[in-house]
């Protein structure tokens, strides 16, 4: 079980989150000019990294706020919480 | 071909020397230097792809590369339910043929893989559930895939442990049932498979991690392993949670997430249940195996994960769902439970599919219901890597749909996902 730091409300328990995907996902500013294959890989394709993966969580049982974790995924251990906006500590991305 | 063939000769024979004689079931050859298909990944899937491709095909020297021991990763870890009651015509299609392949495969290999035929339930706890069981046994029927709805009382002659009354929390309305549903013996499918294989030729080589895909001119020339390099001229990859790690290695990207999905069994009972009951509302299934135990599954983690191992809020409320459906388990312990990683593709339908690199095939992202695909899924694979394009079967679960936008949506569609 994890217990996350939320930004705003300090640690909790797992359960109070909902888990968000991968964070830093950026919707293309023109769709319409990308080509099929650009727009799949924006929609589908995902880094699923194994090791150290930049994610989003919102509090959902709290301060419904969103924010960004650093959890390691093959040891599930959290490195950084960050806010919306910031830079993940280490420039790491 | 097969110089150790199992039958009630042989048992009487190794019973004269009291079972010490047996010999091994497959061997443990070093690498070649190269091979013409190399298969990464020794769960189910990847020893039936090579078994189909020395039984079916005419492709040389193969050999299967498994990071750890065959059968170790999620064909060593998932409750083995079998079905093929899926809803669009492709995922029907595809798994019904898995299903026929079940349906002789102990005959077919010479290992008793012990597939029964046990039915499996599908409940309806709400009228949308039961739309939704009426559409996909329809589909089903027409698709001439065998499927019955039962009423509570017809769930109640079947399985008198469960709890059909009206007052539950979430009552049972109905279910849908394939009578030729059921389950089998995980690890028997992937030894069996090995030896089969093994028997045509094929090289089992354990503890021998990929670590990387070689490449000239943009082709397919091997991988780099943790003994050392192995020519290719063509790579079949099949690692289940570790097909992104896989694909990168390609500087490929891919629409598959991984996420730890957990099991427990209890401690073994006297038979109370012999069919598979599954139910999509309360999220839980369970049946009973050969030994007695029961066999329970749970649901994926939201977050992705390659750590084997899962959340106990998900075990909680699973285990609540199940009791709540057999109030008579409810003081029933608990023995072990573990977790798998499991491919998720955004449709819930797995990639068996060429890829932009010449040589390299993978088939992935078939998440947390792929042990009944086990021979379907060999059988299609081992086709589209013979020959480089993909059967009628598997056309449909390309790479490519990701793109044209084609998906194949059995989110939700199949019941249960398992
Ligand atoms: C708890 C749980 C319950 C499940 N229940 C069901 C069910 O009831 N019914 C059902 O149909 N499905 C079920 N599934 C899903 C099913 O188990 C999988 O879809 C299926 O087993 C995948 O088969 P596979 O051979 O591709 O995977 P695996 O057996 O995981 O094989 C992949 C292999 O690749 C190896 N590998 C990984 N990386 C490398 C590398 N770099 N080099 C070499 N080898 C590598 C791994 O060690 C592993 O042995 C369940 C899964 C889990 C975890
Ligand atoms: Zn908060």
């Amino acid at each position: 079980m994890l217990q996350i730091e939320c930004p705003w409300c300090g640690a909790r328990d797992q359960e109070e989150f909902q888990y968000g995907g991968e964070a830093h996902i950026v919707r293309p500013e023109h769709p319409e000019s990308l080509t099929d294959l650009q727009w799949a890989d924006y929609l589908f394709n995902r880094a699923n990294v194994k090791g150290v993966h930049a994610e989003q969580w919102c509090h959902t049982a709290g301060c419904r706020r969103w924010f960004n974790v650093l959890r390691d995924t093959v040891s599930y251990k959290i490195l950084a919480v960050y806010r919306p906006g910031e830079r993940p500590p280490g420039g790491e991305e | 071909m097969r110089k150790n063939r199992y039958s009630i000769f042989s048992l009487a024979r190794n019973a004269v020397s009291y079972h010490q004689d047996w010999s091994e079931a497959w061997h443990s050859p070093e690498p070649a230097p190269s091979y013409d298909v190399i298969v990464v990944g020794g769960g189910g899937h990847g020893l039936a792809t090579a078994y189909y491709l020395a039984a079916e095909h005419d492709v040389g020297r193969i050999a299967v590369l498994e990071k750890g021991w065959i059968g170790g990763g999620n064909t060593g870890r998932n409750t083995t339910i079998v079905r093929s009651n899926y809803l669009w015509d492709e995922a029907a299609h595809l798994y019904e043929k898995s299903l026929k392949l079940w349906e002789g495969l102990s005959q077919e290999l010479n290992f008793n893989v012990m597939f029964s035929q046990r039915g499996v339930m599908n409940l309806g706890h709400n009228l949308q559930d039961m739309r939704d069981i009426y559409r996909r046994s329809n589909a089903n029927r027409l698709n001439g895939i065998d499927s019955e709805i039962l009423t509570p009382a017809e769930i109640k002659a079947k399985v008198p442990a469960m709890n059909v009354s009206s007052d539950a929390r979430y009552p049972v309305l109905g279910a849908s049932f394939q009578p030729r549903g059921g389950v089998a013996r995980h690890d028997a499918v992937a030894w069996g498979f090995a030896r089969a294989a093994d028997a045509r030729g094929v090289d089992i080589i354990q503890n021998c991690e990929v670590t990387g895909i070689r490449r000239e001119k943009g082709a397919v020339c091997g991988v780099e392993t943790t003994r050392g390099y192995i020519g290719a001229k063509k790579v079949a990859v099949v690692v289940a949670g570790h097909a992104s790690v896989l694909a990168d290695m390609a500087e490929l990207r891919f629409p598959v997430e991984s996420h730890p999905l957990q099991a427990l069994v209890s401690e073994p009972l006297k038979p109370v249940l012999d069919t598979v009951v599954m139910s999509n509302a309360v999220h839980g299934y369970v049946s009973q195996s050969d030994k007695g135990e029961l066999v329970i599954g749970a649901g994926i983690d939201a977050y992705t994960g390659y750590g084997q191992r899962g959340s106990f809020s998900i075990i909680e409320g699973n285990v609540a769902a199940i009791v709540e459906l057999f109030p008579i388990f409810s003081r029933v312990r608990m023995l072990r439970q573990w977790g798998g990683i499991v491919d998720v593709c955004p449709d819930a339908c797995p990639i068996i599919s060429k890829t932009p690199v010449p040589g390299l095939y993978f088939n992935c992202g078939w998440g947390t219901g792929g042990f009944k695909a086990t021979p379907g899924s060999g059988w299609v694979f081992a086709y589209t890597v013979a020959k480089d394009e993909p059967h009628q079967l598997n056309a449909a679960f390309d790479l490519e749909r990701f793109t044209t936008g084609a998906l194949i949506d059995e989110h939700g569609a199949a019941g249960v996902a398992h």
